[in-house]
């Protein structure tokens, strides 16, 4: 028996020595993978673009909800369960909206209108400015965005926002897109469906529903471009940003209205 | 001059203890709740995306508040130089530690991740009005902690009056920090005012003293020591002052939002038909904590009634949290106006309506608690430290000259 001699007991050893190799590799791998992970997004976002959006209100349907209904689709919203006994009110009231319909009427003229209202993706945005810990930021190419590893949660950013584009998830969360990560206590808003565009594409969920449906109100680009599509239709047609006089420069700017 | 004793506060020990565990209770039933919170999320609170802070800070903003305020009557006696208000710098300096550690611990506590909060004191944004609130609070701490041990070590006596001084100018400053929390909220129109900071201050003033006066009468009554006419009559006059500037600032902060025709709408909303705001600006804040503690305060028939006194400052209290209550509630539940000149038709998130609010018992109790961890700090401070005077009988004539 190995335990009766008083030569070295090289299974002990060998033990030993695999156990620290593991949790060398244990402690670095996640390191190495960061990194590696790391290297293939280092471009990021480049501030040679502005992403930005354009509405036609004259477009947007009455009673149409494509665009609300892609974006819960495309975000994973529509996973979102709603809490046992909850009354419909209170549970429209918490659940996350990062697009909703508007219909409004104008009391001079009584003149209707209809628009989606969502994040409007401003260049001084007010919720990173208030935002104690930086988790409301801004990409170089103009997108605001909530890091949900340093959302403390406060609210802050919501209570600053002027368009109440913001969403605090009430609730835990059962089921989950890999693109679109939500977690309870955090704050989220339109994103302008950052990981579609990060991935190549030119259109975000949204703009892609109304144009399926046939209206077209929607058009998403790049503003910087003066070639891009709507970068000339900003410049041929008169449009709006909504609250104008706070001067935030939005990227999501409104026509007839 | 006699010199002031100072003594750990003593009583009975059941009278204590039995104290001190109905704290502990209180708060062991706040905590319970705070976790019954964050255990489901907020949808089990009346909060929403609609009115996104609720009761929790209301409570939270309420005793930071009272917090800064309470630390007034150290400054007096050693910034402004009041022989009557020296004695009471001591019990003035931990009252106001309490009364922020409260406030801190519920709005912690409300945070949608309140395990984060390494991240909030390692990660800064210093353009965040509230990142500058969290040094600032931190910094409270240290300054008074510094303060109280310049007026309790003799040896340190030399360096009372420069941190006199400096947690003066702090308590200033943090005032400021959390009455801009609001003052710089642009897009809503109840808030975005410069006047929100020294409105704040004043309102400080008022809920700090009135805590201090409350306080100080019940410990005094608990270990069944003295404390002189004169330097309540002091007290007295000082809140009332106080609570008359509130209700000034408070007509100031109406009237300009009255000339501004865009502001019409929540000026009409706070002052007319606002219900239950309007109802507890009027009722709450004006009558209840503004016009019958002036009445209190100021009635030759009760000028030297200490349960005059005391009923004066506890209505104080209620008032200036009805007021907290309409600026933080109140100045959500009013719709942000993005569309100047129409009218909201439909919404699926109650643009252009009031939003509602029903605060929920957990949000409540979590608040609660917020006070009770105050009055604990306060409690076990003053039986731990000889922070209260053996006496506080009026000096003889002269002493004070």
């Amino acid at each position: 028996m190995s335990c009766n001699s008083d030569q070295p007991d090289m299974n002990r050893r060998g033990f030993l020595g695999k156990t620290v190799v593991a949790a060398t590799a244990a402690v670095v791998a996640p390191g190495i993978m960061l990194t590696v992970a790391k290297a293939s997004s280092e471009e990021g976002a480049s501030s040679a673009v502005r992403w930005g959006m354009l509405i036609d209100t004259n477009k947007c349907a009455d009673g149409c909800s494509a665009c609300v209904d892609a974006c819960n689709k495309e975000n994973g919203i529509d996973l979102m369960q709603r809490p046992e006994g909850q009354a419909d009110e209170m549970w429209n009231a918490q659940r996350p909206q990062w697009v909703r319909k508007v219909k409004l009427r104008d009391k001079q003229t009584g003149e209707v209108s209809n628009l989606p209202m969502m994040c409007q993706h401003c260049e001084h945005p007010p919720c990173v400015d208030v935002c104690p810990t930086g988790a409301s930021f801004k990409r170089a190419d103009g997108i605001v965005m909530v890091d949900r590893h340093t959302c403390i949660g406060c609210r802050y950013c919501m209570m600053a926002c002027p368009y109440k584009a913001r969403s605090f998830i009430h609730q835990d969360v059962a089921e989950q897109l890999t693109g679109a990560p939500r977690g309870k206590g955090c704050v989220e808003s339109c994103n302008l469906c950052a990981g579609r565009i990060d991935a190549g594409n030119s259109t975000t969920a949204c703009q892609d529903a109304c144009n399926r449906d046939g209206h077209q109100a929607i058009l998403f680009g790049d503003l910087k471009n003066p070639d891009s599509e709507i970068a000339k239709a900003l410049k041929t047609e008169s449009s709006h940003q909504i609250r104008a006089d706070l001067e935030l420069n939005t990227g999501v700017r409104y026509t007839n209205i | 001059m006699i010199k002031t004793q100072y003594r750990e506060l003593h009583c009975s020990s059941p009278r204590y203890w039995g104290g001190l565990a109905s704290l502990a209770f209180i708060i062991l039933v706040g905590l319970g709740a705070a976790f019954h919170m964050e255990h489901n999320g907020h949808f089990v609170t009346g909060m929403s995306n609609q009115i996104v802070w609720g009761l929790p800070h209301v409570f939270a903003i309420f005793l930071i508040v009272a917090a800064s305020g309470a630390l007034n009557v150290a400054s007096i006696g050693s910034v402004f130089g009041g022989p009557m208000y020296k004695p009471l710098g001591r019990f003035s300096g931990l009252l106001a530690i309490g009364l922020l550690a409260g406030g801190l611990v519920v709005l912690l506590l409300d945070l949608g991740r309140p395990d984060r909060l390494i991240v909030a004191m390692t990660t800064y944004n210093f353009k965040s009005i509230f990142a500058w609130n969290i040094i600032l609070y931190t910094g409270f701490f240290t300054i008074v902690g510094l303060y109280l041990w310049t007026m309790m070590d003799r040896k340190f006596e030399q360096y009372k009056r420069p941190v006199g001084f400096a947690a003066f100018f702090w308590r200033i400053a943090l005032t400021t920090g959390t009455g801009s929390i609001f003052g710089f909220l642009v897009a809503r129109e109840a808030y975005d005012a410069a006047i929100m900071a020294p409105m704040f201050i004043i309102m400080s003033f008022s809920y700090g003293l009135a805590f201090f006066i409350i306080t100080l009468i019940s410990a005094y009554w608990w270990a069944g020591r003295t404390i002189g006419d004169l330097r309540l009559a002091k007290l007295k006059n000082l809140l009332g002052v106080f609570v008359g500037a509130v209700l000034y600032f408070a007509l100031v902060y109406h009237l300009t939002n009255l000339y501004v025709t865009q502001h019409h709408g929540v000026e009409r909303f706070i002052l007319l038909d606002g219900g239950i705001y309007t109802n507890m600006f009027w009722i709450g804040q004006v009558l209840i904590g503004g016009v019958i503690p002036l009445f209190l305060l100021y009635s030759p028939a009760f000028t030297t009634s200490r349960f005059a006194l005391s009923i004066a400052s506890l209505l104080v209290l209620i008032g200036g949290f009805f007021q907290v209550y309409v600026i933080v509630i109140g100045g959500q539940a009013y719709p942000m106006n993005l569309f100047p000149g129409k009218e909201v038709l439909e919404s699926s998130f109650y643009d252009g309506v009031v939003a509602s609010y029903t605060p929920t018992t957990a949000e409540a109790l979590l608040g609660i608690a917020g006070i009770a961890i105050a009055m604990t700090l306060v409690a076990v401070g003053s039986r731990m430290l000889r922070v209260l005077p053996e006496s506080l009988e009026d000096p003889a004539e002269g002493e004070c000259a």
